[in-house]
């Protein structure tokens, strides 16, 4: 029996988006060529508006890990790291991007002719995970660069000052290591305007996402991460509001056309976690076959810093790094989730368990259980990871889907 | 025209099994044979077998659903349905009541939780792991040097039980070796074996109601349906043909389905005329 394929309508602003993420990676290539610029890693919940503040060209090795991902390059590279100590348990985007580095073997050159551009200074924020630390000082080692950072408090209920004075702080003291390997000076006028257009960015990027609060959802949870590159490596910049500007009106459109991302869609999802990079196009096609549309996030919405503000830049930016969903307590995500199920209408939540991201797998402690009894709502959790397809079974997790699918149309 | 009949081919990652019945639900012929390489071929001689048992030609067949492991490979197949779905309808045709199925397959287990009115509540499958499936007792077989199909036999004869400890097959079988070489009786090993798949099993979800268990390993070693009842301290039931749940659910769905499109001709040709 063959699936027959929906027809759908392309998301035009693709093309653009492809084009300012193309130039955005041969400005990077140029300045290491030409050494005319400064070039800071940074996590990808990291502090990315001060360093573009200080001139610095700004590059996520997180955004690379999921090149490897989609790519399906990373489970090639990660025995590389594994051979270096680095455990097969531990994040395979860490492991997956040394691999590479290791190897020499990058997406960056297919796609854009380029190699991994080095760091001059690496800044991490451990808002995710302790393992992004790890990977930068690595690097750090590797290039004998600072790799300097931000620690975040963990488990956060209600955010209190205590805590955001000590970020804003923490923001404060990376200036005299970041001005000395610049060599400009800190400057607050160009920094609150980055914080600006970081703010207008998010704005934009959450009103997007907002969207698929529609039925039928003009876009879906693997447009939005496509889409949400330029919201993550460009947040900053002029650039990255004038796309989300473009793709908005597009979205306006859709919706108020009754465009279906899915051309038929009966149930909605909302998916938590991860997702599992190199599999994207076969959940995609897989929700289409089975008229599921995946509404929402946790993933694609921890892109939104809407908190930030050029008035009070350094505790506003505090806020919006302190107050992200992977960095909060169990209580904190039941009410986000409950919040997003009001808005979004899903019929039915999937948990991806991605074996070496613990803090983005949220089932671990029983959550399933707890918003199922909740809100009423079905639950599935599937196994895999955001990399290593060693770690995914395709036909299990095909089976667990169609199974939950199932389920939910009997209920529907 | 002859008396129609509704198909359920299960193809399952060990097994392929073929379930027909008639428009009231009773099953008019079954088969079940190895899936083999060639799944289409398997599901054919299977049903072939079972029209046979039927006294029926291909003809008479008015629906199939395919489901298992192999499920998008039936030609004939109307529709496909997942094994989840159909072990549950399956077993709720022999238990109309508040169950939990604990089905263990050749590479995968499931819980399936329905309420009385056999909807389904919940399920579960083991992750990427076969600990606890037919795979991992025909691995330890080999391991063992002895027949599969002895193993129940000699389970029963234990008396000193040995624990395996380990998730991984592997490393299962390490320690089985390590038993070997104790001198451990091997009867006691293979009970230690079973009790290993039955606690890989009962500890993947919580269990409520009338517990049933299915699948080709229960159907084969029923001292392991006795070994699930002493560990969860509660009455086990199993269904007649316990290795063919997922095939009879596949094919009451295929008869259900059927009937719908009849109504629903019915109806259209009424407002026809």
């Amino acid at each position: 029996m063959n699936e027959v394929k929906k027809e759908t309508k392309k998301i035009q602003a693709t093309e653009t988006m492809k084009s300012v993420m193309a130039a955005s990676f041969k400005e990077l290539d140029d300045a290491v060529k030409s050494k005319s610029k400064k070039i800071a890693w940074c996590t990808s919940v990291g502090p990315a508006e001060l360093l573009r503040s200080m001139g610095f060209l700004v590059y996520f090795p997180e955004n690379h890990g999921a090149m490897l991902g989609s790519s399906r390059m990373a489970a090639d590279l990660i025995p590389a790291a594994n051979a270096k100590g680095f455990s097969p348990d531990i994040c395979s985007y860490l492991t997956s991007d040394i691999g590479s580095y290791l190897t020499g073997n990058t997406p960056l050159k297919k796609a854009y002719g380029m190699e991994m551009p080095k760091p001059d200074v690496l800044v991490f924020n451990t808002n995710q995970c302790r393992d992004v630390k790890d990977w930068f000082d690595w690097y750090g080692r590797e290039f004998d660069k600072p790799s300097i950072g931000v620690f975040t408090h963990r488990n956060i209920g209600e955010i209190k000052n205590y805590e955001l004075d000590d970020i804003a702080q923490q923001f404060k003291d990376l200036i005299p290591t970041l001005e000395s390997i610049a060599g400009v000076k800190f400057d607050m006028d160009r920094f609150r305007e980055t914080v600006k257009l970081s703010r207008q960015c998010s704005e934009l990027w959450k009103s997007c996402l907002a969207l698929s609060e529609k039925t039928p959802s003009p876009w879906n949870f693997f447009d939005h991460t496509i889409h949400m590159g330029p919201a993550v490596v460009l947040r900053g910049t002029k650039e990255a509001v004038d796309y989300y500007s473009l793709l908005k009106k597009e979205l306006d459109e859709r919706a108020a056309a009754g465009v279906s991302s899915i051309g038929n869609e009966k149930l909605r999802i909302y998916w938590d976690g991860m997702p599992v990079w190199g599999k994207l196009r076969t959940f995609s096609d897989l929700f289409q076959s089975l008229d599921t549309c995946v509404v929402a996030s946790t993933y694609c919405n921890s892109w939104i810093f809407t908190q930030l503000d050029e008035n009070d830049p350094f505790r506003s930016m505090a806020r919006a790094y302190t107050e992200l969903f992977i960095a909060r307590d169990e209580e904190y995500k039941i009410k986000y989730m409950t919040d997003l199920h009001s808005r979004y209408k899903f019929n039915g939540i999937i948990f991806h368990d991605a074996k070496t991201c613990p803090n983005n797998s949220n089932n671990r402690y029983g959550m399933p259980e707890r918003l199922q009894k909740h809100l009423g709502t079905p639950t599935l959790t599937i196994n895999g990871d955001l990399n290593d397809l060693r770690l995914f079974s395709e036909q299990q997790s095909i089976t667990n889907v169609e199974a939950f699918i199932e389920q939910l149309n009997e209920v529907a | 025209m002859g008396k129609a009949l509704f198909a359920g081919v299960d193809i399952g990652s060990s097994f392929t099994k073929v379930v027909l019945v008639d428009s009231e639900g009773e099953i008019k012929g079954s088969s079940v044979r190895r899936s083999g390489t060639d799944f289409n071929s398997s599901a054919d001689i299977c049903l072939g077998e079972s029209l046979k048992q039927a006294d029926a030609g291909h003809d008479a067949i008015r629906y199939c659903v395919s489901t298992g492991y192999g499920r998008k490979n039936v030609s004939l197949a109307n529709e496909t349905r997942t094994e989840i779905g159909c072990h549950g309808r399956g077993c709720y045709n022999a238990f109309p009541e508040q169950i939990t199925i604990i089905d263990i397959g050749g590479q995968d287990n499931k819980i399936i939780s329905l309420d009385g009115n056999g909807n389904r509540l919940s399920f579960k499958m083991n992750r990427k792991c076969a600990a606890g499936t037919g795979a991992f007792l025909e691995e330890m077989s080999g391991r063992l040097d002895v027949p599969i199909s002895g193993f129940n036999a000699l389970a029963m004869k234990s008396d000193a039980t040995v624990t395996i400890n380990s998730f991984c097959t592997v490393f299962a079988g390490t320690e089985v070796l390590e038993y070997i070489r104790d001198g451990k009786k091997v009867q006691d090993i293979v009970k230690g074996l079973f009790v290993s798949v039955v606690k890989r099993v009962i500890e993947m979800d919580s269990l409520s109601g009338k517990i049933i268990m299915t699948g080709g390993v229960v159907a084969y070693n029923p001292e392991i349906v006795r070994i699930a009842s002493e560990l969860l301290k509660t009455d086990i039931s199993v269904p007649p043909m316990p290795q063919m749940t997922g095939a009879l659910g596949a094919a009451l769905f295929a008869r259900d389905e059927n009937h719908k499109l009849d109504t629903s001709l019915t109806a259209k040709a009424e407002i026809c005329c």
